[in-house]
């Protein structure tokens, strides 16, 4: 049924309709209207058969999960930024030990410095942690992405992020279709745990495992995740069949036909692009868009058939590696390596913290990497005047002071000065 | 009174109650055919291990109780690592082991499912060592006990981290030695005034029941686990666990120093409901803290050369204060 209503809440109601039997509730912008969305759900027995439980930390939301889960129960909970760094350990644990968790995951950018507003830092702080992530370009999909990852988690025996940009998703205000509960019970079958804690057949779960074995344990997990790109699609594929729309999958094309210059680029920015894109080909410029849904599993080949006939590979990531440059730029660097007539890749980070990436921006870097390509990592709308500012100042005083502040007090003093009218200043 | 309180066939020698002078009823679980031996033999614990032992007893205990529909759930530490060299594994009931600081609240999380998937009668319980519950899982500990989740939490208190080669936790007594306090410098061995005993806040907790025990008196702690498995919702018993290894001790003394940290009041025994201390395990005549202090080379720069360090009198203090904050003293035969 179609409803005009906030991303957050339309999460709820179809991780509601999914029939979590425990759901794990701990505060954190911007994740908490989902939680709260179940609570209420809960409360008012539209979801019936659940424990929610309000727990102390994030560690311990994604611990109980975790019990919750090997003993039989389809276990849920959301976080964002330094809520999942906080339970980072558990985040690892969930994965190692194989158990089908859906977490959502409102991204949000990591302090210091605190910043409460979107990018991709979290989900890319645990891409290397075993879950299977998935990233939702609008909100229509990050409701629906959660009845695939539990089916995905639950055939694979493996957790599951769904990845929602936050506020940008998370708290606007969209047309929705919500599924009929006959819908997703008939795509999304009961919890079937291929372990479970049960005093009828007793198990160890959890035991040391030493260098005999633990090379061996991690390749099955790699191999589960190498081998599961089929199922991704066909899950997708399914989906459309019994919903009528599109979601999930490893990666979407977007203008693909013919093209020189290809974007690709992770969540609800792809909305903007596909504008920006839009507007270019009216130009008669020859550009395209891969919104990539999957990034956990890498989707390695669906990529490289995507990009085989680019001629430059733009890449947009909503994070920063400081040591490095753009995640997802790294890795698609590692995909383009093996083409024949490897395209030139450019990485942009955009959006941090909450930065709004805008068309003007998107164009204008979109046609510099045609004509002017950079080296390295280009960083939209970056405020070269501040950063330099900040640079000459630290150069005259050994004290110079914590940066974030410094960088604010210039921002303050150049609004003052635009303000003030330079003849009435003292 | 309970049953246990009347019984005071002691054998010589020991507190531990003469299985074979009580009646069939009144014997203890290990005693008996069936026990469970959910703990099985083979495991690689140190010989004289407290924490085995303890292990052992409790959770046939709430095997028993609950009809052995248990599911346990471990933190990392001695326990978990000796008992499960896989592909072998001590545990004859369902079991699992997460991470350090969480299975408190893994263990909600198995409560929890045992509700939603129709097993209400399956029961469970959370172990760990003083370090994972007092320290690393005590976020996950309170907030168990605060929400009165349905679960057992044991820890096997061997007063520092012994998995990781005998570390100062926050259950070390003041002047013991470990790998992080130690012997040597101007203030030897652990410091005076640090610490927590968590059976207090245990209690503070107000949950349905608290205790302490001891692997000197076995009895009584089956007869602790019995009862709070006849409880439902947060219940935390802490048993003292002596450890040869890192206490630098005989293994033939573990129930001998298990009993002396009773008789000489540094570890209370007690039980509390709901916030109030219901039963104390009174001592018949107090022993002095050196008789418990000399046995172990964790204190030996206490008495190097034979000249006794004054904080062996710091120590008496403790245990003095003990003896009077619990009631610990049995009173005199025909006083008021
Ligand atoms: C997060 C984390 N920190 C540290 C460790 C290392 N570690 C494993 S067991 C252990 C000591 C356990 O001490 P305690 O809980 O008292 O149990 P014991 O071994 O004494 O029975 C430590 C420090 C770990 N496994 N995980
Ligand atoms: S180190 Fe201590 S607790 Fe660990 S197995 Fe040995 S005796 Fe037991
Ligand atoms: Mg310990």
């Amino acid at each position: 049924m179609l409803e005009q209503i906030e991303g957050s809440k339309a999460m709820a109601k179809v991780i509601g309709l999914c029939r979590p039997q425990v759901v794990c509730a701990y505060p954190i912008t911007p994740q908490t209207h989902i939680v709260e969305g179940l609570g209420e759900l809960v409360r008012t027995g539209d979801v019936q058969n659940c424990e929610f439980i309000n727990v102390e930390s994030e560690f311990a939301a994604l611990s109980v999960a975790i019990g919750a889960s090997a003993a039989g129960a389809r276990a849920y909970t959301a976080t964002a930024s330094q809520g999942l760094l906080f339970m980072a350990e558990a985040v690892y644990n969930a994965a190692g030990l194989g158990l089908p968790i859906v977490m959502t995951l409102g991204n949000r950018a990591i302090g210091a410095p605190i910043n409460i507003w979107n990018d991709h830092s979290d989900a890319m702080a645990l891409r290397e942690s075993g879950w299977l992530q998935l990233f939702a370009e609008t909100n229509q999909e990050a409701a629906d992405l959660h009845i695939i990852a539990f089916r995905l988690a639950e055939q694979l025996s493996v957790p599951v992020m769904v990845c929602v940009d936050g506020f940008i998703l998370t708290h606007a205000m969209e047309r929705i279709d919500i599924p009929d509960q006959a819908m997703v019970d008939k795509y999304l079958p009961p919890y079937e745990p291929v372990q479970v804690l049960d005093p009828e057949d007793p198990i160890s779960i959890g035991a040391m495992v030493g260098p005999d074995a633990f090379t061996e344990v991690r390749y099955l997990q790699y191999y589960k995740q190498q081998t599961s790109f089929r199922l991704i699609e066909e899950l997708s594929r399914e989906f459309k069949r019994e919903f009528g729309r599109e979601s999930g999958g490893l990666l979407r094309n977007y203008e693909m036909a013919d093209v020189e210059t290809v974007v690709v680029a992770m969540g609800s920015v792809n909305g903007t692009i596909k504008d920006v894109i839009d507007e270019m080909r009216s130009e008669g410029l020859s550009i395209g868009l891969v919104s990539l849904v999957t990034f956990r599993p890498f989707p390695t080949r669906a990529l490289q058939q995507a990009l085989t006939q680019a001629k430059d590979v733009i890449v947009i990531d909503k994070s920063l590696d400081t040591g490095m440059g753009g995640p997802l730029a790294s890795n698609i660097a590692l995909a383009l390596r093996d083409l024949a007539h490897a395209p030139k890749m450019h990485s942009v980070i955009v959006g941090l913290g909450g930065r709004p990436v805008t068309k003007a921006a998107l164009h204008r870097v979109f046609r510099q990497a045609m004509i002017q390509p950079w080296e390295g990592s280009h960083f939209l709308d970056l405020n070269d005047r501040v950063i330099a500012r900040e640079i000459h100042r630290r150069g005259k005083a050994r004290r110079s002071g914590p940066a974030a502040e410094n960088i604010l007090k210039i921002l303050e003093s150049e609004r003052e000065a635009a303000i003030i009218p330079t003849e009435t200043r003292p | 009174m309970n049953e246990m309180q009347k019984l005071k066939f002691y054998q010589k020698g020991t507190l531990t109650v003469g299985n074979r002078l009580v009646d069939e009823a009144s014997r203890n679980v290990q005693a008996s055919l069936d026990r469970s031996n959910s703990l099985t033999c083979g495991h690689r614990a140190c010989q004289g291990c407290g924490e085995a032992l303890g292990a052992r007893y409790a959770i046939d205990a709430a095997m028993r109780a609950s009809n052995r529909n248990l599911i346990a759930v471990n933190a990392t530490g001695c326990l978990e690592v000796f008992t499960t060299p896989y592909p072998e594994t001590s545990w004859q009931m369902p079991w699992m082991h997460s991470l350090f600081g969480n299975a408190a609240a893994v263990a909600t999380g198995v409560a929890a499912a045992m509700r939603v998937t129709g097993k209400p009668a399956t029961r469970v319980v959370a172990q760990g060592g003083d370090g994972g519950t007092t320290d690393i899982g005590f976020g996950c500990l309170s907030g168990m006990f605060e929400r009165n989740d349905d679960v057992l939490y044991i820890c096997y208190d061997n007063e520092g981290y012994m998995n990781t080669g005998v570390q100062r936790s926050s259950a070390t007594p003041p002047t013991a030695r470990t790998a992080t306090t130690p012997p040597l410098g101007k203030e030897t061995g652990n410091v005076f005034g640090t610490g927590k005993f968590v059976p207090k806040i245990a209690v503070a907790h107000e949950i349905p029941y608290v205790a302490t025990a001891s692997v000197a008196d076995l009895h009584d702690l089956e007869a602790k686990i019995t009862k709070a498995m006849s409880m439902h919702g947060a219940r935390y018993i802490q048993i003292n666990v002596p450890c040869p290894l890192g206490w630098g001790a005989a293994s033939h003394d573990t129930i001998r120093l298990a009993r002396l940290a009773i008789e000489t009041g540094l570890f209370p025994i007690f039980e509390a409901e709901h916030g109030r201390i219901t039963h104390v395990r009174k001592i018949r005549s107090q022993v002095p803290v050196v008789e418990y202090l000399k046995l172990q080379r964790r204190f030996a720069h206490l008495f190097k050369g034979g000249v006794e360090d004054p904080r062996v009198a710091r120590m008496q203090a403790i245990a003095d204060r003990h003896i009077a904050e619990y009631g610990l003293l049995e009173p005199v035969a025909g006083a008021a």
